[in-house]
């Protein structure tokens, strides 16, 4: 094993969905101050690695395009144990879809250099598209496998996988470089340990944009993503009132008539 | 001046939280039911950190010092007010043999306190001592290579979760003539006495001691002999009073958030209490006092972190957060109504919980006599 690559997500902790907003204009979530928190799916991918780099040795790096503010999400990375993070963060990238993230990420994967493994979380708690490991697969030209619930990596750098489907598991034996997308029954991630906090400020997080990435710039962002929203609409949660007015048998009559038009009784 | 915290400040309070809130609650009932302390979570305390939390590297721990030791305790006891307290004494133990100790003591028993392996603990008070440290009955005698310890003591928290204890003894009269020792649980004369049973902090284990002519290796002593009570004074004082102070920091979290939160659902009069001024006051009165007490907590361990003195600071941090959590819960309660006296909602273990932090780790009395010190003497003539 050389390297494992680990795509992480900052995504709005749930604690404070209620303050969450979307921007009417560009139809995507508005997120600044709103606390983050590392997507939890992401890090039973993070434990997977750690765990593989225990036995097999290696390099997990963390990978993730967001805006530049998450920097402390990202030492949370590191602070599990991960050796490295690299941010890919570029306005160029904002508003992109989980295609022209895909796009971006897989040209990350390119820039950190070669590796045996790049592992996900199944979905995000935010958007939960769950289509990044198979749109990473097809991007890089390699096997991809969601749903994983069992992942054990041979000493020839071949791993085997158990896939969660509808009605049962499917193992399977696979020939590395692989990407994996995993669901939490995969393992519990280690708490951060204290030493890690104290080691992760020393470790690199390198932000890189799109002059290193060199991407078409009509492939990412909001107007290379061919997601187009097409409205936007708040749900209100609320009870329906109307105030019945007139003598007690007109209120009566109807009351008796709206329980018949809604089909009370 | 800096009021706010560093980074790695922030994720280490992030990450207690994340361990105390998955980790304790499953524990909490069986906590409050049989008074015992849950030790198979002390091998995944330790794991993460919170054991060995001021213990140096060298020794397993991972030495973060004391602000960051308050943070911990008061992450653990924003979930269960039990578990900062045994920590917190767990950390005395650490801390008396980490500034007494030879190095072969050191690598025989404070790698394993922060190593989680055991706990630990300081026993001073006896049934004739207490706030009266002096007046202590315990007797140690040199005969030949060993101690010959004589004497009970009591009120002693993780006395029956420890696997050796540092104990105070007299060796001779008077403040020096007090030395303290590293006695093994299973030496000769050793017994465990009666488990004591709480009104509050129940899941941290509080008892007795007995030695009947208790058998302690010369290379047990503590420090010098005649220096117990400076091994005492010093492991309280700077110890265990920023540790019971961030304990009652977060059960006075705890308050706030339980407060806050049924004043803001419990609907009167068509709208939440929260719109009441008189509920409006007592929240803002315990917001204030915790506030007040976060200050003082973070300033006292910030202190022992420089290598300044902070007897005084202690004492404050100490006495006020503790009063100050009987207030706000006291204050929880009534915003809660006869639910707060329910055993199904939160705020009457936390009243009972920080009734019983008050007694323990010096009384609000002692306190105040270092405080009055502090306020009189410039005024000395």
């Amino acid at each position: 094993m050389n390297r494992i690559i680990v795509c992480v997500k900052p995504v709005p902790d749930p604690r404070h969905w209620d303050k969450v907003t979307m921007d009417p204009a560009t139809m995507t979530l508005k997120r600044e101050g709103i606390p983050s928190i590392l997507n939890p799916l992401d890090k039973h991918a993070l434990e997977a690695a750690l765990t593989i780099r225990e036995s097999r040795g290696g390099e997990v790096v963390s990978l993730t395009m967001a805006p530049p503010f998450v920097d402390s999400i990202l030492r949370e990375g590191l602070a599990m144990g991960a050796d490295r993070a690299v941010l890919l963060s570029d306005p160029a990238f904002a508003g992109s879809d989980t295609l022209a993230t895909a796009l971006i990420l897989a040209a990350g994967c390119k820039w950190i250099g070669e590796f045996d493994l790049v592992l996900c979380g199944n979905l995000s708690i935010d958007g939960s598209t769950a289509q990044i490991c198979s749109q990473l697969g097809e991007l890089l030209d390699l096997p991809s496998v969601m749903h994983v619930i069992g992942l054990e990596w041979l000493d020839n750098d071949r791993a085997i996988i158990t896939q969660r489907i509808e009605h049962g598991r499917v193992r399977m034996e696979a020939a590395s470089p692989i990407v994996v997308s995993v669901l939490k029954e995969l393992n519990k991630p280690r708490y951060i340990p204290f030493t890690g906090i104290l080691e992760a400020e020393s470790k690199e997080l390198k932000v890189i944009s799109n002059q290193d990435l060199k991407i078409d710039p009509g492939l990412i962002g909001l107007n290379g993503s061919p997601t187009k929203m097409a409205g936007l609409e708040v749900r209100r949660f609320e009870r329906k009132r109307e105030r019945v007015e007139g003598s007690i048998d007109e209120i009566v009559q109807a009351l008796a008539d709206k329980i018949h038009q809604y089909g009370i009784i | 001046m800096d009021f706010k915290f560093s980074e790695k400040e922030e994720m280490l309070r992030k990450a207690v939280r994340e361990f105390a809130e998955n980790e304790l609650p499953p524990k909490m009932e069986a906590m409050e039911e049989t008074g015992e302390f849950p030790m198979a979570l002390l091998k995944p305390m330790a794991e993460v950190g919170i054991t060995g939390i001021i213990t140096p590297t060298e020794y397993g721990g991972v030495g973060m010092g004391y602000l960051a030791r308050t943070i911990v305790l008061e992450e653990l006891g924003r979930v269960c007010g039990a578990m900062p307290m045994a920590m917190q004494v767990h950390h005395m133990g650490c801390a008396a043999i980490s500034d007494f100790g030879t190095d072969e003591q050191k690598e025989k028993y404070l790698t394993r306190l922060a190593q989680g392996e055991t706990m630990g603990t300081v026993a001073v008070t006896d049934p004739a001592g207490g706030s009266d440290v002096i007046g202590m009955k315990a007797t140690a005698e040199l005969k030949g290579d060993k101690y010959i310890l004589n004497g009970r003591k009591c009120f002693m928290t993780n006395s029956h979760t420890s696997d050796f204890w540092v104990v105070i003894a007299k060796t001779g009269e008077g403040a020096k003539g007090m030395s303290a020792f590293i006695v093994d649980k299973d030496a000769p004369g050793a017994k465990l006495g009666r488990k004591e049973n709480k009104f509050g902090l129940r899941g941290a284990n509080t008892g007795e001691l007995a030695f009947d002519n208790c058998e302690v290796p010369k290379e047990n002593l503590l420090g010098q002999e005649g220096g117990g009570l400076g091994v005492a004074i010093k492991t309280i004082s700077e110890t265990g009073r920023t540790g019971m102070a961030a304990t009652a920091l977060g059960i006075l979290t705890a308050t706030w958030e339980e407060a806050g939160k049924f004043a803001s659902e419990r609907v009167l009069y068509g709208k939440p209490i929260s719109a009441l001024q008189a509920i409006q006051f007592y929240m803002a009165e315990i917001y204030s006092q915790l506030e007040i007490c976060r200050l003082l907590c973070y300033r006292a361990s910030w202190m022992k972190d420089q290598g300044m003195r902070c007897d005084t600071e202690t004492a404050l941090a100490k006495y006020y957060t503790c009063e100050s959590a009987v207030n706000a819960a006291k204050k929880a309660i009534e915003i809660h109504g006869s639910y707060g006296i329910m055993k199904e909602y939160a705020v009457q273990r936390l009243f009972r919980d920080a009734m019983v932090t008050v007694p323990a780790g010096g009384t609000a009395e002692i306190a105040k006599v270092v405080l009055a010190r502090a306020a009189l003497t410039p005024f000395k003539k």
